[in-house]
């Protein structure tokens, strides 16, 4: 038994990515097995192993855990990552939704129809620079400090950078209006954990592709 | 200042109600802000009170708080509804995630355009009652337990409860395979401040109207 946590999906970013970039930028060390084909997620469900029938499932200390959240907010508090008390939590949960709420956007874009799918690339960088990036850019402003909450690098800076990542390949320019992230960027994409799972060959997924778009409609049958 | 929680919303379920039913069943008293206008939300976005520009808002403890699950978790933190460890705090959170995805659908289904309600209702029932229930029946007969998690009231139990009686607004027969889950309702909503919530004259509010669809839409659209 190896001990290291070993998630289930399939081989792309989808909603398992942010589960593999909290991990990393643990240090925390994970198998993965990918799912291929349709009968492969038949089997995981067929042996039980999906509480609501559905992946992310992370196997983790004796738990098959699954529903991303869940399982985000249990590495955050396990390896510190969720701050000092009550009040600090709920401001990470707080930043965590806003850059869910936008990743999920850009997550869904792929597998939209073409006629759709360039009124919503314009609805995602509208909201990431009027609605999310000018809430951050203010946070760390205000404060001053070098990470988003309690002086310290939490869950929210890492689904912050991922979520930037994100956001810049949809528009390379994207934070042309806020100095202060973009220098978070920076920042914490040196932060040693994170500087490797930023190098290729790391376990950090490419953007979906048109060959992964096919294969996850014919598993998940959408 | 009363010090007591203030929700701002529009004057219905949506989002809020999972918060409501939380506060109540904590025993914890709260006011609430109604949006009635478009006017009524940009004002507040205009004032800086809404961190993303969106509702659910609640002021609590100096915060004024956004984001359904962030409010969620910290009142069931603060009201010792989350467990007494990491390991309970997590079976709380996956039970809670698939209530809110069930939810959703059951939440939504008034906002369909009339084309799609009724595919809509299939896959609401079927998931409910196919990979939902089952899941929750299971978790019941398995420990033999009174609550979810951890043999203690939880916001597990509340959240399930909630989404149990929403379904059955829905399709009034829906429990029929699920004789723990008929139980479990019964038994929470017999806890005091759960019972006082189900009475006529508390906060909890009932479900959309067709009629007042257009309303809702006009304040978020």
């Amino acid at each position: 038994m190896a001990g290291k946590p070993k998630l289930h999906y399939t081989n792309g970013r989808g909603k398992m990515e942010s589960i593999r970039w909290l991990l990393a930028a643990a240090g925390v060390e994970f198998e993965e097995e990918f799912i291929e084909t349709k009968e492969d997620l038949e089997k995981l469900r067929n042996d039980g192993s999906l509480l609501f029938q559905q992946v992310p499932m992370v196997e983790m200390d004796g738990m098959k855990m699954v529903q991303t959240r869940a399982i985000l907010s249990y590495i955050a508090a396990k390896y510190n990552l969720y701050g000092k008390d009550l009040k600090e939590r709920a401001w990470i949960d707080m930043y965590v939704e806003g850059t869910t709420d936008l990743m999920g956007m850009i997550m869904h874009l792929p597998f939209q129809p073409a006629d759709v799918k360039e009124k919503n690339l314009a609805l995602i960088i509208e909201r990431a620079t009027t609605r999310y990036f000018p809430v951050y850019e203010k946070a760390l402003k205000d404060h001053g400090h070098d990470y988003l909450v309690g002086n310290k690098l939490s869950w929210a800076d890492i689904h912050l950078l991922e979520a930037i990542l994100m956001a810049e390949e949809c528009k390379p320019d994207i934070l042309s209006a806020f100095p202060l992230l973009q220098a978070f960027k920076g920042r914490t994409s040196n932060i040693p954990t994170i500087k490797k799972f930023l190098q290729p060959g790391s376990q950090r997924k490419p953007p979906t592709d048109e060959k992964s778009i096919a294969v996850v409609r014919k598993i998940f049958n959408i | 200042m009363s010090g007591k929680p203030k929700l701002y919303y529009f004057n219905g379920r949506g989002r809020m109600e999972s918060i409501r039913w939380l506060l109540a069943a904590a025993g914890v008293e709260f006011e609430e802000c109604f949006l009635e206008t478009k006017d009524d939300l940009t004002k507040l976005q205009k004032d800086g009170s809404l961190l993303f520009q969106q509702v659910p808002m609640v002021e609590i403890d100096g915060m004024k708080m956004v984001q359904t699950r962030a409010i969620s978790n910290y009142i069931a933190a603060k009201y010792n509804l989350y467990g007494k460890d990491l390991k309970e705090r997590a079976l709380i959170d996956m039970y809670v995630e698939a209530v809110m995805d069930l939810n959703e659908l059951l939440m939504t289904h008034p906002l369909q355009p009339a084309d799609k309600k009724e595919q809509h209702f299939a896959t609401l029932v079927d998931k409910a009652t196919n990979r939902y229930f089952p899941a929750y029946e299971k978790v019941l007969k398995d420990h033999g337990q009174n609550f979810l998690v951890g043999n203690q009231f939880s916001r597990a139990d509340v959240q399930l409860h909630e989404t149990l009686l929403m379904a059955e607004e829905y399709k009034p027969d829906i429990l029929a395979k699920f004789p723990l889950l008929q139980s479990f309702k019964a038994r929470i909503s017999n806890i005091p401040t759960i019972k006082k919530f189900l009475q006529p004259g508390s906060q909890r509010k009932p479900p959309l109207q067709e009629k007042d669809v257009p309303k809702v839409m006009k304040i978020f659209h």
